[in-house]
């Protein structure tokens, strides 16, 4: 009984240290990510890097206009320039001069994650590195998770491809990564902050009885931004660049309205209105007027 | 009963039930109904079956190849499933109405109509129960969401809005099977009095030997007492809890806080006008014209009327806050409602379950019963539209730009809402025939009730008593009185 109570009490206490000092205290990492959109030039070499780290199925061009894609990463598009017509998306002089401007998006790690708390078996929760997790093998595909996101980076498995006429065909799954499991039919997945990699770093350090220093991790988007526009690392490790770009822009986790001194700063979190505290800060793409 | 008859008997019925009713001729109405169907009636069940047929076999195909031939995708998680799940939950309502809350109130006129009204309840529940475990991905794991004891202590997560439908649908279920079933024992004694064969070996176990004495009438009456008094604030519980699915969502046109009366108002309403639907049926297969009179049907359907009317202006108070809150992505779902690819669903709605309720206040319409069955039956299409007006646009427009897209539902989608309705029909079909779909002893209890006024002082009462039946007699014989 007393346990009951300490756990609740503890819980009452983390909660209100959490508003206060911003949702991250007592983890032993708080994995966190920038993404510079003035580096990005939307080549898609990150989410290609991400189909083939994470054995996301590739799933063809009928299921993808379906949009039954399992993107984990996905590149969009967005255009300036909202008076082209749509329909004349072949006429080159009718494109806008300045192109696409682009936003990578994956699983933006919410801290307050919406996925979490509707999930009824309790497949998707948060790990002590700040990381909001999912677990195949509990995931019943009641699918809530995805709805309630307002990111829409959940993807699920609608169809099985694990199969010969699937996405690894014979030769093809001597490439799977062992490091991660291959997902069936009926379960929802996400972009995990390549997870596998933080492990082995992490296992990694504890052999040799150290802490995982900066850089050690590296992420299959980041290891493959040829502009180098994505930057991982430990929020908690006051070093790292990260939590430096993060000062640099005052951004501050555990808000939903940051109070900034300087407006003209470039650095924001997408829906952070929603008070879903996301671990991705994304730098404004600047254009020249 | 012929066209010039049934006219006529438009214009003379004006009590709820002729009071000089013979109860032996209760009985023997009500049985006739059971006795051996004929060809309607096969009909019906092979339709029934043959929707569910359809059904079962989508399931299968959904579980050979996954979600993805419903077409659903990253945007549209629910669709269908979620929307008619949200519909059956919503006619289960009605049934819990007419028996538990009108039986409080003594509204004696519901006593013909409730036993219909509550298998209802029950047959819709066990078709919504259907709909949270097919939409499951990996529907083979469904149990995963019930708390039971593993060696593993893995517990569901209770914070989750789907674990509380799990507890309160379940809940809902066997509260309302033991409604139906002691309301029922009483008219199974009756049954197991006048059959032979399997139906009296059926009967004999399922009345429990009742043979109507005091102490059993008694014990009786406390128990649907206590039952019926526990069943009303479930029947409101269990829908606030389905509208917490949606409520306790941070989806703009869901994240609204008005959604649990909404979504009780509009099961009542479906549910009623599914009412409507079943009793004209029942009037006109079962030549049923002496119990489901013209005055309860003016009953119901102004209860329907009402129903409606508290439904519409929840409606009303929705959009009229979603306006005024003046949150851009709740402002911009609506108005793609109203203005977007599913506008004409979401105004089919809104002339079905806003405008078309008008038509009850019409006794032009409440006597015509073509026309009324079509009323009713559109009033339950236009509630069908507005569960999936609440699923579908928010989903096709929520936060993000990337998700909005519109979708059509897949076949197998549509596979399982009309394989729901053949469900629900297979069952409702066998009921008819196994149980009395009217309440032999409460109809009695109607009719002696308003031959002598029961509610004059109590000494005169004991006057009135004299030479009437005894309750022994009313619960169970062969030849009741008179």
């Amino acid at each position: 009984m007393s346990s009951l109570f300490g756990n609740i009490l503890k819980g009452w206490t983390d909660y209100t240290k959490g508003i206060e000092e911003g949702g991250h205290h007592e983890y032993e990492h708080m994995w966190g990510m920038v993404i510079d959109l003035d580096k990005c030039t939307g080549c898609n070499a990150c989410s290609v890097a991400c189909y083939a780290e994470n054995n996301i199925a590739t799933v063809g061009e009928e299921k993808y206009v379906a949009r039954q894609s399992m993107q984990w990463l996905r590149v969009e598009r967005y255009f300036d320039e909202p008076d082209i017509d749509p329909g004349a998306i072949d006429d080159e002089n009718a494109m806008q001069e300045r192109g696409a401007s682009f936003l990578p998006m994956m699983c933006q790690q919410c801290n307050a994650a919406t996925c979490e708390p509707v999930c009824p078996v309790a497949a998707t929760y948060h790990t002590p590195d700040g990381l909001n997790a999912q677990i195949y093998n509990r995931c019943i595909g009641s699918r809530y998770c995805a709805n309630n996101c307002p990111y829409r980076l959940r993807v699920f498995n609608f169809y099985s491809y694990t199969d010969e006429n699937g996405a690894w065909p014979e030769p093809m799954k001597q490439q799977l990564n062992p490091d991660i499991s291959v997902r069936e039919k009926g379960v929802m997945e996400k972009c995990t902050f390549c997870i596998q990699r933080i492990n082995a770093a992490k296992d990694k350090a504890k052999m040799e009885n150290r802490q995982v220093t900066e850089g050690e991790v590296k992420t299959a988007c980041q290891q493959t931004c040829p502009t180098q526009a994505i930057m991982f690392g430990d929020l908690l490790n006051p070093e790292s660049k990260v939590t430096q770009a993060w000062v640099r822009q005052q951004i501050k986790l555990g808000k939903y309205k940051q109070d900034r001194e300087n407006p003209t700063l470039r650095g924001y979190r997408i829906f952070e209105e929603l008070n879903t505290d996301p671990s991705v800060l994304y730098l404004e793409r600047v254009r020249e007027e | 009963m012929s066209e010039a008859a049934l006219k006529h008997l438009s214009e003379t019925q004006t009590k709820d039930i002729d009071e000089n009713i013979a109860w032996a001729k209760i009985n023997r109405d009500v049985l006739r109904s059971m006795e051996n169907p004929r060809r309607g009636y096969w009909i019906a069940m092979a339709i029934s079956v043959a929707l569910f047929s359809v059904m079962i076999y989508a399931e299968v195909y959904q579980y050979i190849y996954g979600m993805g031939p419903a077409l659903l995708n990253t945007s549209h998680m629910w669709d269908l499933y979620i929307s008619t799940f949200v519909f059956w939950i919503g006619m289960s309502h009605s049934g819990t109405l007419l028996s538990a809350i009108l039986h409080l109130v003594h509204a004696d006129w519901r006593k013909p109509i409730y036993r219909f009204a509550e298998a209802m309840t029950t047959f819709s529940l066990m078709t919504a129960g259907i709909f949270p475990v097919i939409h499951l991905g990996r529907v083979w794991n469904f149990y995963w969401v019930m708390p039971y004891m593993t060696d593993r202590g893995i517990w569901p997560n209770f914070r989750s809005p789907l674990i509380w439908d799990a507890f309160a649908i379940t809940t809902y279920l066997t509260s309302s099977v033991l409604f139906l079933y002691i309301g029922m024992i009483p008219d199974l004694a009756i049954c197991r009095d006048n059959t032979t064969g399997w139906r009296k070996k059926l009967y004999t176990w399922l009345s429990l030997g009742w043979h109507g004495d005091d102490r059993q009438w008694r014990n009786f009456r406390i128990t649907y007492l206590m039952i019926a008094c526990f069943l009303i604030p479930l029947a409101v519980s269990v829908h606030s809890i389905v509208s917490m699915d949606f409520a306790m969502a941070i989806m703009p046109g869901w994240h609204v806080t008005t959604f649990p009366p909404y979504f009780v108002a509009g099961a009542l309403y479906s549910g009623c006008a599914a009412i409507i639907t079943l009793f004209i049926l029942l009037r006109y297969f079962f030549k049923f014209e002496e119990y489901m009179t013209f005055p309860i049907l003016d009953k119901v359907c102004k209860l329907t009327f009402v129903i409606a009317m508290v439904w519409s202006y929840l409606n009303l108070v929705e959009f009229a806050s979603v306006w005024y809150g003046h949150d851009i992505p709740s402002k911009e779902v609506l108005l793609a409602k109203a203005y977007g690819p599913y506008a004409p669903f979401f105004w089919g709605m809104i002339a079905f379950g806003m405008f078309l309720p008008f038509a009850l206040l019409s006794k032009w319409v409440r006597r015509n019963m073509k026309l009324l069955f079509v009323v009713s039956v559109l009033l339950n299409v236009g509630m069908w539209l507005e569960r999936w007006m609440i699923v579908t646009p928010t989903l096709s427009m929520s936060y993000h730009p990337w998700g909005w897209n519109i979708m059509w539902p897949g076949w197998v989608e549509w596979a399982m809402v009309g394989g729901s309705f053949g469900w629900f029909g297979m069952l409702f079909l066998i009921f008819v025939k196994v149980f009395p779909c009217v309440s032999m002893y409460e109809v009695k209890e109607m009719v002696f009730h308003r031959k002598r006024t029961i509610y004059e002082d109590v000494d005169e009462m004991m006057v009135l008593h004299k030479g009437a039946p005894t309750a022994v007699e009313a619960g169970s014989t062969k030849n009741g009185g008179s």
